[in-house]
């Protein structure tokens, strides 16, 4: 099918994980974290979805090799 | 659960994208295939998520949670027993004659193997099926968010299911299996972290393993169950099987659970139901398409540190009594402690012995039971002296040992651990689940409606464009069905169970007219037919003439027993029942199959079943551009000795 599913999936996580990291670094020292032991998840999970996001919007958008793929 | 911003950003972030992608999608629909089958064009990494996704719906998300806090890690065995070899037998074994034969639905290499009748049979349950198994998940997700966030039913409701049709109207089956991928990486990043977090507060998967097993000898205490069990009946997978249905929480013999579980009804569902096979089938070539279950494995058999382990975290925490955990409860109401009471007062006044008296309070309040120490303390305050109706209602209530609500369990992590942002991820997680859910079932219908039934049976040789804009149609009706489904749901509970009852006698026996159909050219279309009949009369009956302990007669079993006035067998627990039924089912329908076969004359010649039955089938050569390591069989091989170390491991 002509969409390549890594594109959106790709923009998805980047753009949450974007904002999440965003969000992290505002409320780093907000007492929201005692919740999550004391880890401020969103800056680190965020991080993690936007490696995630970023790859796969790489693996999307890198010239591809004339296959049949 | 209160949402913030954040939160509301990131789950209108993927509302969306789903929706985007039904937009984009939508310039590439232009057959009834491209719509119905989506022109058989997808890559094997998705289709084989999508098809380990179709399956991973909120149900199972809130059920296997659920399931490991009741059972432990034996839940386990639904998927290294109940799911992998399956899947790679359909890979290897079967999916050559369901892609090759080019067939565009389950119920449609029925007729072509056998005939129009078992056909008709399948495609009109399977049709029913979908539209309820869609409804069912509505109403809870409505529910959910009634209770979770005090959103209102109808509009959640409508809400949703505006969402699902928007992209499934557009882009079809591609968008629905698109969505399912999206899906499955959500909820692999929107519960990891709550996983992580449980884990950590725990102290590792050693320190969880010594508190369950402390658990395992006393589970009276945290209402998991009546007696104890040896100590390692939460931690192995195994051994406490081996022990017989006595000595696992599950109530199940070693037997049934292989037979049952692992064959019968396994392979009963992923290898002959439609909503999982048609992700296959969308694969763009065969190689693909027998590589789409086998892609599958490798998350399928990972998932349960996603939706198992919660459960058991949540036991752990519990018995470490970690910041005051404790196990969501079914909560009592003040009216029935004071029925209580009175029945306290009556039986005190009586002089009956304490065991007595539990046993008549318990029988007005609806308790897993009573602190045993407490309870003897008020009964002899209360023969010392009379005690008031609210003094007795205190004591009651503080003695109580609550139910425990084992489908709220995921949610009372998620609550526990997230703080607001990760919390709209796991909760946007949890929505998606229960949207390509009901994605999924509609694509699935919509399918077996334009082409086994309508098609067939309605309007034979239409333009093809008369079949697209029926499929289109099917998916606003099936959505339209499924939100009668839901209001069914809600309104009559005990409807509802008979309904999923009824598809449970009917899927029961189907393995053993597709095993026979596959690899005995002598099958015939009557025999089948007939079979399949016998196997889901079998299923009624034996249902009617059994119980689990603790049941009473009725939506659970024992009718028919009732009737002619005999005691109904008695099984251990529901699971024992059912996957006993399982075993007789499949049985009966095998041998009746095999019986009438014989005694009917064959209906199609050796050439009208080539590619259709595997003696008949010229064996299929294994791509030469794919190295021996990446062929279906070597890498099937691979994948059932993983599950087995697995096994080992958590023997």
């Amino acid at each position: 099918m002509g969409l390549d599913i890594r594109l959106p999936i790709g923009l998805m996580f980047t753009s949450i994980g974007l904002l999440m990291t965003i969000f992290g670094i505002f409320t780093a020292n907000s007492d929201m974290y005692e919740r999550s032991l004391g880890i401020n998840v969103n800056l680190w999970w965020g991080i993690v979805q936007v490696v995630f996001g970023g790859w796969m919007l790489f693996s999307a958008l890198r010239p591809q090799k004339p296959s049949k793929d | 659960m209160e949402l913030r911003w954040i939160d509301y950003v990131i789950l209108l972030a993927y509302t969306g994208f789903v929706v985007g992608i039904g937009f984009a999608l939508k310039r590439y629909m232009k057959t009834s295939a491209d719509f119905l089958t989506s022109g058989r064009s997808i890559p094997a990494w998705v289709t084989g998520l999508a098809f380990m996704s179709a399956n991973l719906g909120a149900l199972e998300l809130v059920g296997m949670a659920a399931s490991g806090a009741k059972y432990g890690i034996a839940t386990a065995h639904f998927y290294w027993l109940g799911a992998i070899p399956a899947m790679i037998f359909l890979a290897v074994f079967m999916m050559p004659f369901y892609y090759g034969s080019k067939a565009r639905s389950v119920p449609e290499y029925l007729k072509m193997r056998f005939d129009e009748r078992v056909r008709a049979l399948n495609s009109i349950s399977f049709a029913v099926m979908t539209v309820f198994a869609s409804g069912i998940s509505m109403n809870l997700l409505a529910k959910l968010l009634n209770q979770l966030l005090g959103w209102n039913y109808h509009i959640s409701l409508l809400v949703c299911a505006g969402i699902v049709l928007l992209y499934v109207l557009k882009g079809g089956l591609t968008s629905a299996i698109y969505t399912e991928v999206l899906q499955f990486f959500m909820i692999v990043l929107g519960f990891a972290p709550v996983v992580y977090l449980g884990l950590k507060d725990i102290g590792g998967y050693g320190k969880l393993k010594e508190a369950l097993q402390g658990v395992a000898t006393q589970p009276q205490h945290f209402a998991l169950a009546e007696k104890g069990f040896a100590s390692d009946a939460w931690t192995s997978t195994w051994t406490p099987i081996l022990g017989g249905p006595a000595a696992n929480p599950m109530g199940v013999d070693v037997f049934s659970l292989v037979f049952g579980l692992g064959f019968v009804l396994s392979f009963g569902y992923w290898c002959t139901n439609f909503l999982v096979v048609q992700r296959a089938m969308a694969a763009k070539n065969m190689t693909a398409a027998r590589n789409t279950p086998l892609i599958a494995a490798v998350p399928k058999m990972l998932l349960p540190v996603l939706v198992i382990l919660p459960g058991m975290i949540a036991v752990g925490l519990a018995a470490l009594n970690k910041g005051n955990y404790e196990l969501p409860k079914v909560p009592v109401a003040t009216s029935a402690f004071e029925a209580g009471a009175v029945a306290f007062q009556t039986a005190t006044a009586a002089k009956l012995p304490a065991e007595e008296v539990v046993k008549a309070v318990q029988q007005k309040v609806p308790v897993f039971s009573f602190k045993e120490t407490e309870f003897r303390a008020l009964v002899a305050q209360a023969e010392a002296a009379p005690l008031t109706q609210t003094q007795i209602v205190d004591g009651l209530k503080s003695s109580a040992i609550l139910q425990n609500s084992y489908d709220d369990v995921i949610l009372s992590l998620v609550e526990r651990y997230c703080p607001p942002g990760l919390l709209g991820l796991a909760f946007t997680a949890l929505l998606a689940s229960f949207m390509s859910g009901m994605a999924g079932n509609v694509t699935a219908f919509n399918t077996v409606w334009t082409y086994d039934l309508y098609q067939a049976y309605v309007a034979p040789n239409k333009s093809d464009s008369h079949y697209a804009w029926m499929g289109r149609f099917a998916t606003i009706a099936g959505i339209l069905l499924s939100i009668g489904c839901a209001y069914f749901a809600s309104r009559f509970n005990n409807a509802m169970d008979v309904v999923q009852l009824v598809f449970g006698f009917v899927n029961a026996p189907l393995f053993a007219t597709f095993v026979l159909g596959m690899f005995w050219a002598r099958t015939t279309g009557t025999g089948a037919f007939v079979g399949l009949l016998l196997g889901t009369g079998t299923s009624a009956v034996f249902h009617g003439l059994t119980l689990a302990v603790g049941n009473i007669v009725g939506v659970k079993g024992g009718y028919f027993a009732q009737m002619v006035g005999m005691q109904p067998v008695i099984f251990p627990s529901e699971m024992a029942q059912n996957f006993w039924l399982a075993i007789f089912a499949f049985s009966v329908c095998l041998l009746s199959t095999f019986a009438i076969s014989l005694a009917t004359p064959r209906t199609k010649t050796d050439e009208e079943l080539t590619g259709l039955v595997y003696s008949l089938t010229p064996k299929l050569k294994d791509d030469p551009n794919v190295p021996w390591f990446a062929r279906p069989g070597i890498v099937g091989l691979f994948l059932l000795a993983c599950c087995v170390v697995l096994n080992i491991i958590f023997f």
